[in-house]
Order: C-alpha cells, then structure tokens, then sequence
C-alpha cells in the first residue's frame, strides 16, 4: 500500500494495520524518515528552517509500485507499506515510513533497506531547504547511489 | 502534441513548469528534442549544458512517467519530464 500525502503519519497506526494485514506474521520492520536540521556537507549554510519536498504526481505512485513490486519478488513479504509526504516540513518532522511484514526477520530488515535505497535515488522526489539566509535544491549523493548498487550485485 | 514538463531546479532555471509542443517533425530523439529547445534560448543551453544551478549539471529525462536515455525515440502525444537527480527519502 503506498501513500503520497502533506498530512503527518502515525506509527501506531500504521504499525497496527500492516500487523492486521500481514495475519500469520513473524517480523515487522518499520523504518521512519525524518528532516534533519543540516543536510549535505554544508555546514555553513545555518540550520535548516523547513524543507519543502516537490514531486512528480503520477510517476511517483508508479515508481513507488514499482519498487513495492521490486521487494515482493525478492523478499516472501506478506505486507508492505509506504508513506512519502511532500509539501513543506518542519525540522524533526517525519518524512517517509515504511514498514515490510514477513515470516523471518532478515526478509523484513533486507526488503525495508532494498526499498528506501531505491527510493532514494529512483522515485522522483526533490528537496529543496531553506535556512535563515538561504533556499538551495539538495544535492544527490553518491553514497545513495552506492547504497542501490549493492542490491545488484547478488 | 508533446506535453513537456519541468521540475525542481530545472524548473526553477527556467520559470515554467509545464508546456505543450508540437513535435517538429526533424525531432525524432529526446537529444533531438534537447537541441531544438537549446536553440535559440539561453536559458535551456545553460541548463542541458551544465552551467545551470544543479552542481553536477545532471539533467534525467522521463517519456511517459519512465527514465529513458538521450536516444529514445518520441512520440506526438508522449508526456516528456526533465529534472535533476532524485532526493527523497
């Protein structure tokens, strides 16, 4: 199940649904995003005031599937879920949820990691931050692109 | 017609975010595309050349909601996005 939405999320909530969801569950995994106050390395732009997260309506659902679809083949999952909010958020607001349910625990800790390391490089999402004295778009990293490679290697 | 959209810093850059197009009819590749936007209009040639706001000057290009390469082929009606690399999560 996979959200795109402004509104905050509840843990508890989603927890106890994909709990329902899964039945004859072993392992959930739940990770949760949040904003950070410096993103990058630089740290001489100031704290970071808010964060305004910009999408691509249509093709963010179809890449977010896409990825779900991914994991499922790959993983024995018996539920997954996916958050992503846009809009403008606040510092330590959360961001991004997701939760997979599995009979074991490595498929549910594998398959959570497998779909934020898409996520990160491959669903078209964009951050743009803004402190004090300035607004700039974030960067990619490297590192996130690293972190998808690993998952082609096996 | 093409329906082209913006986003992020490439929107931004060039302070539009959605046109309509019709495909020219030498244009058959997204590169093809590219140059005939570049042309003419500074502000295009400094984002697909790398002098625009994005770092490393990557552009990615979606036809139809997927990322394709330079070389794809388009169509008249196909929905063409172009942005800088990802950063969610």
């Amino acid at each position: 199940m996979i959200s795109i939405q402004n509104e905050d999320f509840s843990l508890g909530d989603e927890y106890a649904a994909i709990r329902t969801r899964a039945g004859d569950v072993g392992a959930i995994v739940t990770f949760t995003g949040l904003v950070r106050e410096i993103y990058g390395d630089d740290s001489t732009a100031g704290a970071v005031q808010s964060l305004t997260l910009e999408h691509y309506p249509g093709m963010t659902e179809k890449c977010l599937k896409d990825i779900q679809l991914k994991a499922e083949d790959r993983w024995p999952l018996l539920a997954t879920r996916i958050i992503h909010r846009v809009g403008e958020l606040c510092n330590h607001d959360q961001i991004v949820l997701v939760a997979t349910a599995s009979a074991h625990r490595n498929a549910a800790f594998e398959s959570a990691e497998f779909i934020m390391d898409y996520l990160k490089s491959e669903a078209p999402f964009w951050k743009k931050q803004k402190s004090e004295s300035e607004s700039s778009w974030i960067e990619s990293r490297d590192t996130d692109k690293a972190a998808l490679d690993r998952w082609q290697k096996s | 017609m093409l329906n082209i959209q913006y986003f992020a810093s490439i929107r931004e850059a060039l302070n539009r975010s959605e046109e309509e197009l019709e495909l020219p009819r030498d244009v058959k590749s997204v590169q093809a595309l590219i140059d005939y936007l570049v042309s003419g209009n500074p502000h295009f040639e400094a984002v697909f050349t790398g002098s625009g706001d994005s770092k490393d000057g990557k552009v990615l290009v979606a036809v139809n909601q997927t990322i394709v390469d330079r070389g794809h082929l388009l169509s008249q009606n196909d929905e063409v996005a172009f942005f800088p690399p990802m950063t969610g999560g």
